[in-house]
């Protein structure tokens, strides 16, 4: 599912019939089964799924800090297969990454661990030193130089291990739920960080994430990674308006809804609308009320207001009243907006 | 209270088990902390497994923890000959000193390095890192607190250790608590050594915890 514009970009990360089984004493795990995948030039790709599914082994993979038990991983067109330990560390040169608990060197200071990459890559020591206050300076923490990691909140750190990653001049960044350890407000600016490194350094990220929101707040494309199985890609807007597979309605269904809420109400008339570029801007639920004369309940809303259109999504359970659904379906249909019937969302 | 002879000898006997226990400990380092590294490298979870030399060294260890000090110190005697020339006094008593301490030591090592968050080893590797980089700019230093802390005991231990070495002619502040303490029952200058002796420790304590912590930048000033 790509389109023309990235058939013709380069091809920065293919994976190809990738699978890993992990083998413990009593047990045996297959935790990805033939994956594969293409990562272009400048593409943000979010690669989403549940605990457990598999997006770590996943990532991984990309710099063969794990070594998958079959199948290829090619990074810009060469096979980490074929290459033996040397190659593969100046192949990880080109490829940063971030972490969730951004393992930062907790006895370096905040300059000591942005020059660690580039004191492997044996740069002489006052460019090194020139690299990486101009890095700080990029990701906002000019003044945070001398600081030691523990005296930096959650977002500063993280702020700091991308300075990090980016040291070597990486074509690619990959990041391991490089959110997931902060608030709301942090995750949006390192999200703002992350997006704008893409653009202005042209780097590929890669986004490992269990958070709905944030592919939709920076991804260009999306992987759904459900029991160690792709089950969809393709396009953020594509992929979130026209789910195909129950994993990725599950995930979408996920993202705030407030599941003991869901099961105290009754009717089971439920549907999934999707606001995107084509939706206007109106108090479209209230005028839907007003026209049919019916409340609805709201069971969970996730929009956003970017510049000047909604985009996101709403859950509304509708009048057990059949006709009344019809006309309220009917009307939102009328705005241009997404309907999904969904069974079941309500137990 | 002391002549000024003898207080001239516990000075100088302090100087001589400051002399064995430091060069001990900084000789069972250059074999112990080696030691300690391969055994984290080598272990099954480690940057480098070899389950061969994990189990010697494993095994090496444990056997030579595992000897009475005051045994080692008579086994060793045939070997302490060959290198000092000598069985007794405080040169002498170097070698099975060492012996004792740089298994010790390794387990030291061993522990504290493998407390060191494999999540930055992780973050170290993904940016190209080789093992040797690893252990030079990951493992030692992120650990240097606790390997510091670790030196204090290794000192502590191997004081003790060569003051029961004083017992057998060892020379230091042991021996002299042996020859006036149990031999002449001048029982004043035995608890002067044993003085010395806390002392001794507790201002190695002291300054090993200090420079720990001194060292140390997790904390928030
Ligand atoms: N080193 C390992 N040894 C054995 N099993 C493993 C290992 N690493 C991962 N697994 C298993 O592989 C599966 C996928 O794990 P993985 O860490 O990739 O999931 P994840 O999607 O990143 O989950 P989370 O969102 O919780 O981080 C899990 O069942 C896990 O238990
Ligand atoms: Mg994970």
């Amino acid at each position: 599912m790509e389109t023309d514009n990235n058939a013709m970009s380069e091809v920065m990360i293919r994976i190809e019939g990738l699978s890993k089984t992990f083998r413990t004493k009593d047990a045996e795990v297959e935790a990805l089964k033939d994956i594969n995948l293409d990562i272009h030039a400048g593409e943000i790709y979010g690669i989403i799924g549940m605990s457990g599914a598999g997006k770590s082994t996943l990532v991984r993979c990309l710099n063969y800090l794990e070594r998958p038990t079959k199948g290829n991983v090619y990074v810009e067109g060469k096979n980490l297969a074929d290459m033996d330990e040397r190659e593969l560390r100046s192949t990880r040169k080109r490829i940063g990454m971030i972490f969730q608990h951004f393992n930062l060197l907790m006895q370096r200071s905040v300059l000591g661990n942005v020059l660690f990459p580039l004191e492997i890559g044996k740069v002489p020591g006052e460019q090194a030193k020139k690299k990486a206050m101009e890095l700080l300076g990029l990701v906002g923490l000019s003044d945070k130089a001398g600081v030691y990691p523990a005296q930096l909140s959650g977002g500063q750190m993280q702020r700091v291990a991308i300075a990090r990653a980016l040291a070597a001049d990486p074509k690619i960044l990959l990041c391991d739920e490089a959110t997931s350890a902060l608030d709301p407000a942090t995750t949006k600016s390192i999200l703002e960080l992350l997006s704008r490194i893409n653009k202005e350094l042209g780097i590929t990220i890669v986004i490992i994430t269990h958070s709905m929101s944030v592919v939709e707040e920076v991804c260009t494309h999306v992987a759904i990674i459900d029991g160690g199985v792709l089950a969809e890609t393709g396009e953020v807007k594509e992929v979130f308006a026209h789910p195909r597979t129950d994993a990725a309605k599950r995930l979408f269904m996920e993202s705030g809804a407030h599941e003991g809420l869901v099961t105290e109400l009754k009717g089971k008339h439920c549907i999934r609308i999707v606001f995107t570029k084509n939706s206007s801007f109106e108090p479209v639920i209230a005028n839907m009320v007003l026209s049919v004369g019916t409340p609805v309940n709201i069971l969970l809303a996730d929009t956003k207001d970017i510049g000047g259109i909604a985009h996101g999504q709403m859950v509304l359970q509708l009048p057990e009243d059949e006709e009344k659904a019809q006309a309220m379906v009917e009307y939102l249909k009328t705005r241009k907006l997404d309907v999904e019937e969904l069974t079941d969302y309500v137990q | 209270m002391f002549s000024e002879k003898i207080i001239s000898m516990l000075f100088e006997n302090t100087l001589i088990t400051l002399y064995m226990t430091v060069a001990s400990t900084l000789i069972a380092y250059v074999i112990g902390l080696p030691m300690g590294i391969l055994l984290v490298l080598s272990a099954k979870d480690g940057l480098r497994p070899n389950a061969v030399l994990y189990k010697a060294l494993d095994v090496i260890v444990n056997l030579l923890r595992s000897i009475p000090f005051l045994i080692l110190l008579v086994l060793v005697i045939p070997l302490t000959r060959a290198i000092v020339g000598k069985s007794y006094g405080p040169t002498a008593t170097i070698v099975p000193l060492t012996i004792a301490a740089a298994p010790f030591i390794a387990r030291l090592v061993e522990s504290s390095l493998r407390e060191v968050d494999p999540g930055v080893v992780e973050a170290a590797k993904s940016m190209g890192a080789d093992n040797f980089n690893i252990v030079t700019k990951v493992l030692i230093p992120e650990a240097r607190t606790a390997l510091i802390t670790d030196a204090t005991v290794a000192l502590v231990t191997i004081l003790g250790y060569s003051a029961m070495a004083g017992t057998v002619g060892g020379g230091g502040l042991g021996d002299i608590a042996i020859q006036y303490g149990y031999y002449r029952y001048q029982t004043d200058i035995m608890f002067a050594t044993v003085i010395l002796l806390v002392l001794l420790v507790q201002i190695l304590q002291w300054a090993g915890m200090r420079l720990a912590r001194a060292l140390d930048r997790r904390v928030r000033s």
